[in-house]
């Protein structure tokens, strides 16, 4: 077999693990997006958020230190005990439903019924609110990140494909746990909408706001749940990228890999996100490896959206979106 | 209603008295946004050493200095509005820490006529004095960095280069593409054979290059990135088990934020410099005693002696003794910022002075002319302990090729005086 397609196998695979990181991302947008119609801006620095409070928690990191030591003179910094990883990621999630209930209480409640643009508005200066917020609560410096999660090569992989090609795959194991852990989100997700009480609520305030209440559906209550389970989105991609690079402000950038995602895989559809990360993962991995070194490589970032408008030119609502028919 | 009358007399005269002399140093500092873990280290170094010399010395000659902290966001904007802010207050020196920032504030302070110093970034043909005539890029410019990266691979092997692989990843950015020129004359000179490899800001996603890299088996890797760039890429060499002592970051990829991340994988990794590391320098015991203890330490306090807070702390040293050597020119204790030009133009670094200083062997000795404004081009490298976390200066400070840069550099300026019209003035 030539060298060059079994380099571009090892490219594809790799493809289809980016995506699933990309996915991650995008699936905190579609949560909100399709429960209540915003597109909330601020889902990449709730990521960072969560991983911030996540590793704070871990380290026994006071928080608001320096606030502190500022107006009291005093000197201190960390509690002085370590959380191990799974009871840290618990508090977490209970401050990401916190959050939730106080996104719902101080900023959406007010916004009931007001166009889609104010909304999102709404969510932007959320997002640099809590920009601010975690930066204050937990310090700017780079942390690293260690749930224990495995890195590096992996080298069943590695062997069975030299074996076979005579050239071993690189396959990162983060990308492989991801992947998984990725499965079992939609999976829990979609059987969570599909099988529960409060699923089939949220689907309800989904599809008409005014009907829901007027069955006895609580919007507030839904809307908090919402919020808190796109949270939980979050800090899962937020623990997964924050493993790769470090937990650091950064990590709110990485919203922009998410939006090639949601224009091509729709905003309304879960598997839609799944798809769409996988799509742009490889088609920008493809493109990079075969033409990239034609034209100064680089052409990641833009040859995502460009990957995107074809779809959306054909399937504006996106792969597996709702098609929007207003009638005058 | 007599009383109230003198009260606002004596109010009024005080406010038209002469005011206090003091020496204004603006520090364009990034504490918040991306690139904050960058920014605080270097600006804590820069206001500390100030506040060292106030707190010990009483200043510079007897003149406290007043630093006037600006927040940038490492955004080119926000610098350019923090310039136009704080000139006014009498500035001496800026130090934007940016190279877009500094690519904006030169016409301006050449025209203000205020001194920029760009210590290891910005625009490297301002070493060209002749052409640049109020900003300076000492001791080390970019393209030493390139230069003093193959000095020391071609010191690692025996002087010869030829057919080896060099792969250059970089920040997709005017900084990022900095070295690429120098790396293509140096790779015609010494028979190495260079690719060069891209990533997108913010370069969270590094998967494509680093598989590029695991196929083409490079020989070396050198990096020229910052922020979540540096992290990413120091990780994925882990990933793919590329041997960390055959990887190389320039100056701005080689802090203890850039390799903390990776953790024990990240052992061995190594970084140009232009400064020494670590505390073990007399002048730490007297930030210890005179800044830190009295709590005057800048933000919290807890940066002293990384990568980054030593080299603000030798950046607030070379302008101090700039201050120093322009109150000797002058025979003025309060300085103006042409006077600061004058003195950064006329500065002598020697082992003796940094000795005297308490920073022995902490950066290389160089001297500063009309003509040149870069220095002598001297540059080290560190490399990472992981077991201990720390940097370690592991080669001594030494010169780059001169004859391959300062042809480039000589193109470049030529090209800048031909667009602006200026006039050659050091003859």
């Amino acid at each position: 077999m030539p060298d060059q397609l079994i380099y571009a196998m090892e490219v594809i695979l790799n493809g289809l693990m980016a995506g699933v990181l990309y996915a991650l991302v995008a699936l905190g947008f579609v949560l909100i997006y399709k429960a209540s119609g915003i597109f909330n801006y601020a889902q990449g620095v709730m990521a960072l958020f969560a991983a911030m409070t996540l590793v704070g928690i871990m380290n026994g990191q006071v928080p608001f230190s320096h606030l502190i030591n500022a107006t009291f003179g005093t000197h201190i910094h960390y509690f002085g005990w370590n959380v191990p990883a799974l009871f840290a990621i618990l508090l977490t999630m209970a401050v990401m439903v916190l959050l939730a209930w106080a996104v719902q209480r101080f900023v959406m409640r007010h916004l009931v019924g007001q166009e889609p643009i104010i909304l999102f508005m709404a969510t932007i200066g959320l997002a640099y609110f809590l920009e601010g917020v975690a930066d204050l609560m937990w310090g700017s410096e780079i942390k690293k990140l260690d749930v224990g999660l495995p890195q590096g090569i992996n080298l069943w992989i590695d062997e069975s494909t030299f074996n076979i090609f005579g050239y071993g795959f690189f396959i990162d194991n983060l990308d492989v746990v991801a992947t998984v852990i990725a499965a079992l989100l939609v999976a829990a997700l979609v059987a969570f909408s599909q099988y529960t009480k409060q699923g089939r609520a949220m689907r309800a305030v989904a599809d008409d706001h005014q009907a829901a209440l007027s069955v006895g559906i609580s919007l507030n209550f839904i809307w908090i749940m919402v919020w808190s389970v796109a949270g939980f989105v979050a800090l899962v991609a937020g623990i997964m990228w924050g493993t790769k690079s470090g937990v650091q402000f950064s990590l709110s950038l990485i919203a922009l890999k998410a939006l090639p995602v949601l224009m091509l895989g729709g905003f309304t559809s879960i598997p839609g996100a799944i798809v769409g990360g996988l799509i742009i993962g490889v088609g920008e991995k493809l493109f990079e490896f075969a033409i990239g070194p034609l034209v100064g490589g680089a052409t990641e970032n833009w040859f995502a959206y460009v990957l995107a408008l074809i779809f959306l030119v054909f399937r504006p609502q996106g792969l597996f979106g709702e098609k929007i028919i207003e009638r005058v | 209603m007599t009383t109230k009358l003198a009260t606002m007399a004596l109010g009024a005269l005080m406010a038209a008295g002469p005011a206090l002399a003091d020496l204004v140093i603006p520090d364009l500092s990034y504490r918040t946004g991306p690139y904050a873990a960058g920014g605080i280290p270097f600006s804590d170094g820069y206001n500390d050493y100030f506040t060292l010399l106030n707190e010990r010395d009483g200043g510079i000659g007897g003149v406290p200095v007043r630093m006037v902290e600006c927040e940038t966001g490492y955004n080119t904007e926000k610098g350019v509005e923090c310039y136009e802010s704080t000139k006014g207050e009498g500035a001496l020196v800026y130090q934007p820490l940016s190279t877009g920032i500094t690519y904006q504030l030169i016409p301006k302070v050449t025209a203000d006529g205020i001194p920029l110093h760009t210590m290891g970034y910005g625009r490297t043909s301002a070493k060209n004095g002749d052409v640049f005539s109020h900003t300076f890029n000492y001791p080390a410019n970019y393209w030493d960095g390139a230069s003093g990266a193959i000095n020391y691979l071609l010191e690692e092997n025996g002087g010869d280069l030829s057919g080896k692989k060099i792969a250059l990843v970089y920040h997709n950015s005017a900084y990022g593409k900095e070295p690429i020129r120098t790396l293509e004359e140096l790779s015609k000179k010494h028979g190495f054979e260079l690719a060069a490899l891209p990533v997108d800001h913010p370069g969270q996603e590094q998967k494509s290059q680093w598989l590029q890299i695991r196929r083409d088996k490079p020989d070396y890797v050198l990096m020229w990135g910052w922020g979540v760039m540096n992290q990413v890429a120091v990780q994925e060499a882990a990933n793919i088990r590329f041997p960390m002592e055959n990887f190389i970051g320039i100056w701005w990829s080689g802090s203890e934020n850039d390799v903390l991340p990776a953790g024990e994988a990240a052992n061995g990794y190594k970084a140009l410099t232009f400064h020494n590391v670590g505390t073990d320098f007399p002048v730490f015991d007297d930030i210890q005693k005179y800044v830190v203890d009295t709590g005057k330490a800048a933000g919290a306090g807890d940066q002293v002696g990384t990568v980054l807070y030593n080299r603000g702390l030798y950046a607030a040293m070379l302008a101090s003794e700039a201050v120093k050597k322009a109150q000797e020119i002058s025979g003025n204790a309060d300085i103006t910022p042409a006077e600061m030009r004058d003195g950064m133009e006329a500065l002598e670094i020697t082992e003796a002075k940094m000795v005297e200083l308490g920073l022995p062997n902490f950066g290389p000795t160089f001297s500063v002319s009309c003509e040149n404004h870069g220095g002598d081009a001297l540059v080290g490298v560190t490399q990472w302990d992981a077991a201990n976390k720390t940097w370690s200066l592991i080669s001594e400070f030494k010169a780059t090729d001169g004859d391959v840069i300062g042809a480039l550099i000589n193109e470049d300026s030529a090209a800048y005086a031909a667009e602006n019209n200026i006039e050659s003035r050091c003859n």
